[in-house]
Order: structure tokens, then sequence, then C-alpha cells
């Protein structure tokens, strides 16, 4: 007992005493908002820790490893024959619809998970310190650009092993998963907003769910648009989703980068410039 | 700098829809003190900690650090306070080492600096051996360290402590005591939260009585202490027919009047210091008065919250919203 006070009373002064903390000198150095680079530093401190979540639970990778696997082989061969004659036929058309609902899948995992970790004590830290409000929400979704990516190649590894020959080669292939990655970032805005809304995990799961399975399915994910009633296919051709799909197949199968291209990209980036601010209002406001 | 008060709050009001857990407390914390905030669970420590940290908005009343306004600048706030909850706000799936280093980044620290930051503060708060290991085998004192060492990161000249020893052994809680009070040398000011007469006697310069939303005192502890006396000498006499000459003893020894319980020979002392209670038992024995059972015991909150409330601090509250 008294030796071990005596070696931190002689071990710390030196240290510690250096200097002392001079309130009217941190007033002083106080700013009222995180500068730009500062915000930026916090975004990828933010994703670090995502990053470091995400390789000691490996278990949240199932959705990512999983449903692409299982979802490309099964569309193909249950509705390749019925929709396009076969399935070699169907392959161009459901492997960019395929991509856009694992996107979409992966999305709701953002808001769901957003959800979990805001009721941890730790918030409570990332609320007290001086750093921008939009760092803990962007930071894991930079994180999830890897989920994102494992997802859409996957899927393309899958289609190309079941016979899906894309026309438009390497380029367009790259270019097609990297407008689903961007695309799947942007609409996850979208269910961040509900994470920082929903009272629970399970109500954001929920309300997720309601909103992924229209979008999807009332969508050309799986089907021609115009083989659907008259009132469906003018949903179907305003739906954001459409256009992602639309533009993916134009990258995969021609390797063209068409107004459809513009499109997707002006809808995502719509998508972020509205439910960006509204995610970040809403997640200060809950203090 | 003229005006020497770290924290000043005028009427703070904090309502959940009818109840008002908060209701209209001034408050005001000199630079490089320990304010100490004492009441039962419930009466609105933590609600009111947590409006002066930004953490929950304040419905009502005017509060300032520094000179800061708290609702104007939350974010020159965070940057002049340091906080350490109830529930250990670290991050619970990475390692002591991680949690320091990520909360330095977020402070704007460069990596190598934050390295070295997370080092120094692993070794001061006898971390170092569990730096890696994942938090789940933390125990509570450990917890509370590492959460006590994340709010040090930056130095910072206010730290809100908010019942930092409960649930900490005996040792811990000490161990705890030392280290808040050398942060007090390094020349911060301290406000913390206690359920604890005995913590805040211990580290507080200066004590805020807090009830149902409302501060119902505010002094240094040994006034405090003086309202309910220091200690109580609880007697019993072997004889209970005793009790009358016995009281007589105490009033010409003490000048105190004692609390007497005839039926069952039991005498209660108010103490204004413990070393008196010997006078009283030699008194006693000099007047042929045989003595049965005899303790000393320190006046606990719920005396304190009687002396100045005139109910007792265990009687159902309603829970503060986190």
């Amino acid at each position: 007992m008294t030796t071990s006070t005596a070696t931190s009373t002689t071990a710390t002064p030196t240290t510690r005493n250096a200097r002392r903390v001079d309130p009217s000198a941190v007033v002083a150095r106080t700013t009222s908002r995180s500068s730009l680079q500062a915000t930026w530093v916090q975004i990828l401190a933010m994703a670090w820790r995502a990053l470091k979540k995400m390789r000691r639970k490996p278990e949240q990778f199932f959705d990512v490893l999983i449903q692409p696997l299982l979802f490309t082989a099964m569309f193909a061969f249950i509705f390749g024959g019925a929709i396009s004659g076969s399935v070699s036929n169907y392959l161009p058309v459901l492997i960019p619809g395929i991509l856009a609902q694992t996107a979409l899948t992966v999305c709701m995992a953002t808001g769901v998970q957003l959800r979990e970790d805001m009721d941890k004590g730790v918030f409570d830290r990332f609320k007290s310190l001086p750093i921008a409000r939009i760092a803990p929400l962007a930071g894991p979704m930079i994180a999830d650009l890897i989920r994102y990516g494992i997802a859409s190649v996957l899927t393309l590894v899958t289609g190309l092993v079941i016979g899906y020959r894309p026309g438009g080669g390497v380029l367009g292939c790259i270019g097609g998963v990297a407008l689903t990655v961007f695309a799947g970032w942007s609409l996850a805005w979208i269910f961040t907003w509900l994470g920082t809304m929903a009272r629970t995990a399970q109500s954001v799961q929920g309300i997720s769910m309601m909103i992924m399975f229209p979008l999807t399915f009332l969508s050309n994910a799986f089907v021609p648009a115009e083989t659907l009633p008259g009132w469906l296919e003018a949903f179907v051709k305003v739906n954001p989703v459409s256009h992602v799909v639309s533009a993916v197949r134009d990258l995969f199968n021609d390797g063209a980068v068409t107004a459809e291209v513009g499109w997707a990209v002006i809808g995502c980036v719509v998508v972020v410039v509205i439910f960006a601010p509204l995610a970040v209002r809403s997640y200060s406001r809950k203090m | 700098m003229a005006d020497l008060s770290a924290v000043r709050a005028e009427s703070l009001v904090k309502s959940f829809g009818d109840f008002r857990a908060v209701d209209g407390i001034d408050l005001h914390v000199r630079q490089g003190e320990i304010f100490g905030v004492l009441g039962p669970n419930g009466a609105g420590k933590t609600t009111m900690l947590r409006m002066l940290a930004t953490l929950l908005p304040i419905d009502g009343g005017h509060a300032e650090i520094f000179g800061v306004d708290v609702r104007r600048e939350p974010h020159r706030i965070r940057q002049l306070v340091g906080v350490t909850g109830q529930y250990a706000s670290v991050d619970e799936d990475l390692t002591a080492r991680e949690n320091l280093w990520l909360f330095a980044r977020l402070q704007g620290l460069a990596s190598t600096r934050a390295k070295s930051i997370a080092g120094d503060l692993l070794e001061r708060f006898d971390l170092q051996e569990a730096a890696e290991r994942p938090l789940s085998q933390f125990s509570g004192g450990m917890r509370r360290r590492l959460d006590l060492a994340s709010s040090l990161i930056t130095r910072p000249p206010l730290i809100f402590l908010d019942e930092p020893t409960t649930g900490l052994d005996p040792r811990t809680r000490g161990q705890m005591w030392d280290t808040i009070r050398e942060l007090v040398t390094d020349g911060s000011t301290i406000l913390l939260t206690t359920q604890y007469l005995d913590e805040a006697d211990q580290l507080a310069d200066r004590i805020a009585v807090i009830d149902r939303g409302r501060k119902v005192a505010e002094d240094i502890p040994d006034a405090l202490k003086t309202q309910v006396g220091d200690s109580t000498l609880q007697l019993r006499l072997a004889d209970g027919s005793d009790t009358a000459l016995a009281a007589d003893v105490v009033r010409r020894l003490l000048g105190e009047e004692p609390v007497l319980t005839p039926e069952s020979g039991r005498m209660n002392v108010p103490l204004p210091d413990p070393d008196r209670a010997a006078d009283v038992l030699i008194g006693l024995r000099e007047a042929g008065l045989r003595i049965s059972s005899v303790s000393v015991a320190k006046p606990t909150l719920d005396e304190v919250f009687l002396a100045l409330t005139g109910h007792g601090a265990d009687e159902p509250q309603m829970e503060a919203a986190r």
C-alpha cells in the first residue's frame, strides 16, 4: 500500500504539473464550430471505429455474402425461362436488378445499426465532444462502402459463374459497380434519417422493409416495365431505383454512359441533399 | 478575467411532460474548487448536469460556463467541459487504447500525438496491462477509470463527474477520490454529483443539496453537517429506568439534548465532535449507570435530508428521465 502510493506520487508530478490548466486561455482558443478539415478528420475517425467493429463482428457480413449468392442463383433459374425465355437471356436483365436490391438491403442495415449504436453509452460521449454533428452519421456510411463493394462484386461474380457475359467489358463492369456503390451510399441517408427518428432498432427495421420492398419490386429490377399495367408502369418509371437499374444495365451490357446514368447520378445527389441535412438535424435534436 | 466563476446558472428548468425534473436551480461554481451536488436518486442531479453539458436542451433559465452561454454556444461549451457519466460512456467494442485514440482523434489531435496521450493516460490510470483487452472483461472500477481518462484528453478546465464512485468498492473509491483531488491541483474545476454525504464531505469545497428538482441548501460541508450534528452516539442502558438520569449527565457534559426512548432504555446523543463520546461514557460510569450497548454513527444522507426538508431521502420520487 505505502510503496504503491509512494511510487505514484513521485512518478506523476513531473508530467502533470508541467503546465496547469488555464481556463481563460482555453476559452480564448475555443471555436464556435468545427472547420471543414476538422470535420473530415472526425468523419474518418468514426469510419475507423465502424471498420474496427465490422472486423470484430463478422456476422454482420451475412447479408452482403448470402443475399447476392442466393438471390442471383434463385431468381435466374426460377424466373429466367418465364420472363426472358432462358436463363442466359435473363441474366443481363437480372444482375443489375439484384445489384440494386442488395445495395438497398445494405442501406437498411445502416439505419438499423445506427439506431442500435445510438442507444449505447458511448454516444453520450460523442455528443459531449466538440465534433461536427454529421461525423457520427457519416463515419459508418464510409465504412459501409466496403459492404456495398463486397455485395456488388459478389453478385457480379455469381452472375459470371452462372453464365452472364457482360457486353460492357471490364470498364463497363467497374462503372456499373461504382454506380451501385454510389447509389447505395446516397440512398443510405434515407435510412440513416429513419435511424435517428425511430425509437427502437426494430421499428427502423420494420419501416425500412416497407420502403425497400416497394422500391425494389415496383421497379424494372426483375421484370421489364412494359409488361406492367399502365398505372404501375407510371410509378416504375419515376422510381429512382429503376433509373439506377437501367443505368447499371447500360454500363454492364453496352459499356455506354447513357442519359440514364446521368439521371441516376442526379437522383442520388438529390436524395443526399434532402436527407443528409434532415438526418443531422434530427440527430442533433435528440440530445 | 474579472469574473472567477466556472459555472453560473440561474433558475434552470427542465420538464419531462408535467414532471419538473429540475425546477429553478441556481448554481455558482468558482474556478478551482470542487463543488458537490448532493441528493437522492431522481432528485434532478443528472438532469441538471446533462443540461450544463449540452446533452439536454435547457427548458428555462440561463447558464454560463467560463462566461460562455450554454444554450447559444454549445460547441464552445463542449471544448470547455469534460463529462464523465454515471454509466461509463466508452465504446464496448473497442479496447481501452482504441477508445482513447478515437476520442483524441475526434478532438483534433494528430495520430501520433493521440497515440502518445492514450499511452500516458493508460499509465496514469493504471490501465496499461488491460490496454489491449476488450472492455467486456473490464471491472466496474476499470471502466470508470477509462471513462474519466477519456474526459481528460484535452485537459478541459471544467470536469463534470456524475456519481463517480457509485457501485465501486471502498478501495477503488479511495483511488478515485485521490485522482479527483489531483485534477484540482492541476488547475481544473470539478462539479460532481453524489448520493453519499461522506463523499461530498471528503471532496467538496462547497455542497448544494438538491431535492425534487430544487436546491434546499448550499454551504461548506462543515456548516451543513453542524445542522444535523457531526455524528450520533447511540446508547442502550442496562436499566431502562435510568434514562432520565443519563440524560442529565449528557446535558451537563455536552449541553446537548439527547433523544430518549425510555421503554427500551435507548438514548441518542448528537455529538458536536466524535471525541466527546468518551466524555459521555466516562460521565455515565462515574454516575454508576450501566450500558448494555454503544455505537457511534455518522449522519447519513437520510438524516441530512430529514433535517433540511422534513422528509427522508428514500421516499418514492419520480425517477428523472436520463
